[in-house]
């Protein structure tokens, strides 16, 4: 057997400018990058000179799977993009069906999504700030972060029933609503988020080891920012206050009060406190729509996306079709494209779609911040060290399952 | 201000007003494959839009110009988006690279060239970014059958 396997990337490079200059693989699969990505580096001692970003390792043809689903079918797919805020998938895939089929959903359903979509970004916060924490050395700061991301994914548990991937978002409405005393532990799960908060910024903001691994580290300027195509939390640590939240609101992020927190120079360390400051946002946020919850149903009353009540469907004979139809051939959604874009926990999370009428969708394209950011990650990795590579990779947040698709 | 703002980039970039729709509150333009470098390069610089959002095709098999190639646009001082649409045919399916407007367009075009074979002239590096070297094939055209596997290193038996 011929045991020579080929090469699945075609590097950049294979030369050096310098003679001194020696070229290394960082990847596919590296205990110090969370996430399968293949870096391609010029080194020169110990600094990068150049760098070579592969992704596509997790390519999975969800695009074209897409294509050969029903609408609804798509929602266990698309919670696989970003994986750590799955909800915000859910609702942004959601709600271009919804916009594409003009139904507006009820008003819970409205505030309960945005209320999820904000606890769904404190997961992905929490655990991408406590990723490049342990990448650093700081254990303790990761436990306490993890921790809490833990009571979160159980508690989400217990509304949706998963702990990662939920399938929770509904064309027209929600799965299914609050269990009893749900509210009452998110708020005991904010006020220990907020104690445990308090000590990782303690134990981490001004101490001199991770000021140095992230001050000046990873720099991107504003204009390159843009002209890079990055958006969400990187664009923000650059010190441009754009956020779709408050630039284009959707869901019911208009009659809420927060703010933009933005960086000052766009470094590892502005990314980090930008996480930090959001998530404190995202609990104000939260705890805002607990009490803006209004009572009612939380699926529109829609037979052409809604399925109806069990009860019914097993009663009469006009549920059990409009059951099986919609189960079997997919809510008609009007011929026409679309693209929405909802505020991901990494930047702009755009789904492009495309329909012929019919219950299955035509074309399903998502513009996925990682994807993008990959694209410009060498300008954060060229110049800086070697081991500079793990922080500044840990601070884009790369998400390989909406990064390859 | 975010509609008057679309209505005058519609005004100027499509004076008879035959290419342009207004739809969920985004601006669509239909140009020509060979305006598209200069319809960008009007909307960077007249219109602030700055922000490379995206670039895909969709695939439609029975039409004569097959590919449409669809790119989205942010301006992030406007806060509103455009959707620039161009149609090209199987045979020669080529567009400008946006490469020289804008970064983010490398890694989005060579998604859309190894997706679609859309060939991006002006783009340097079209080497497969999401699928490996030696594919064969654009497997989202419609006519890539789903369940075709190309297996990178043969299965065990």
């Amino acid at each position: 057997m011929d045991l020579k396997l080929p090469n699945p990337v075609r590097p950049a490079f294979v030369k050096t400018e310098h003679d001194d200059a020696v070229i290394v693989n960082i990847g596919p699969s590296h205990p110090a990058t969370h996430g399968t990505v293949q870096i391609i580096a010029a080194l020169d001692g110990e600094k990068v000179l150049r760098a070579d970003v592969h992704c596509g390792y997790l390519h999975r043809g969800f695009e074209k799977e897409c294509e050969d689903h029903t609408w609804h079918n798509l929602i266990p797919y698309v919670d696989r993009l970003n994986y750590c805020s799955a909800l915000i998938n859910d609702f942004a895939y959601c709600d271009a069906v919804e916009q594409l089929m003009g139904v507006a959903i009820t008003p819970r359903a409205r505030y309960l999504r945005t209320l999820l979509a904000e606890y769904s970004r404190l997961a992905d916060h929490l655990t991408c700030v406590a990723a490049t924490l342990m990448e650093l050395g700081a254990m303790t700061a990761f436990l306490y972060l993890v921790m809490i991301r833990d009571y979160i994914y159980e508690h989400i548990a217990d509304l949706t029933g998963a702990r990662v991937t939920y399938s929770y978002g509904r064309i027209g409405g929600l799965a299914r609503d609050l269990p009893a005393g749900w509210t009452a532990r998110l708020v005991a799960i904010l006020d220990q988020y907020e104690d445990f908060i308090g000590r990782v910024h303690g134990l981490v903001d001004r101490n001199r080891i991770f000021i140095d691994r992230m001050r000046n580290v990873g720099v991107i300027t504003t204009e390159d920012a843009i002209n890079w195509g990055y958006t969400g939390p990187i664009l923000r640590s650059t010190g441009a206050p754009r956020d779709l939240r408050k630039d284009t609101p959707y869901l019911a992020y208009a009659e809420l009060d927060f703010e933009v927190p933005v960086g000052i120079k766009g470094d590892n360390y502005d990314r980090y406190y930008v996480r930090m400051r959001e998530m404190d946002e995202s609990v104000h946020m939260i705890r805002q729509l607990v009490d803006m919850l209004p009572a009612g149903p939380i699926n529109v009353d829609d037979p052409r996306c809604v399925l109806p009540e069990k009860s019914l469907v097993y009663g009469e004979i006009e549920s059990l079709i409009t059951h099986f139809k919609l189960i079997m051939d997919g809510p008609r959604v009007p011929a026409g494209e679309i693209y929405v874009a909802h505020e991901g926990a990494n930047g702009e999370l755009g789904f492009y779609l495309v329909s012929d009428g019919s219950g299955t969708p035509y074309k399903v394209h998502v513009r996925a911040p990682s994807f993008v950011h990959m694209g410009g990650a060498h300008r954060m990795l060229e110049g800086y060290q070697l081991a500079d590579v793990v922080p500044t990779f840990g601070s884009i947040n790369m998400i390989g399952g909406e990064c390859d698709r | 201000m975010a509609a008057s703002i679309l209505d005058t980039v519609a005004g100027e970039l499509d004076p008879a007003g035959t290419g342009s729709t207004l739809a969920h509150g985004t601006l669509v333009l239909v140009v020509p494959a060979a305006q598209l470098r200069g319809t960008v390069e009007r909307l960077k610089a007249e219109f602030g839009f700055d922000l490379f959002l995206d670039v895909t095709a969709v695939d439609w098999p029975r039409d004569e110009l097959r590919f449409e190639v669809v790119y989205h646009f942010y301006a992030t001082t406007h806060r509103v988006r455009v959707r620039v649409k161009t149609r090209v045919p199987a045979a020669d399916p080529t567009v400008d690279s946006l490469t020289f407007l804008y970064g983010s367009a490398r890694f989005m075009e060579r998604e859309c060239h190894e997706m679609y074979g859309i060939a991006f002239r002006g783009n340097d590096d079209l080497r497969p970014i999401l699928l490996y070297e030696g594919f064969k094939g654009h497997p989202l055209r419609k006519d890539y059958p789903k369940q075709q596997e190309q297996p990178l290193v043969p299965y065990r038996k």
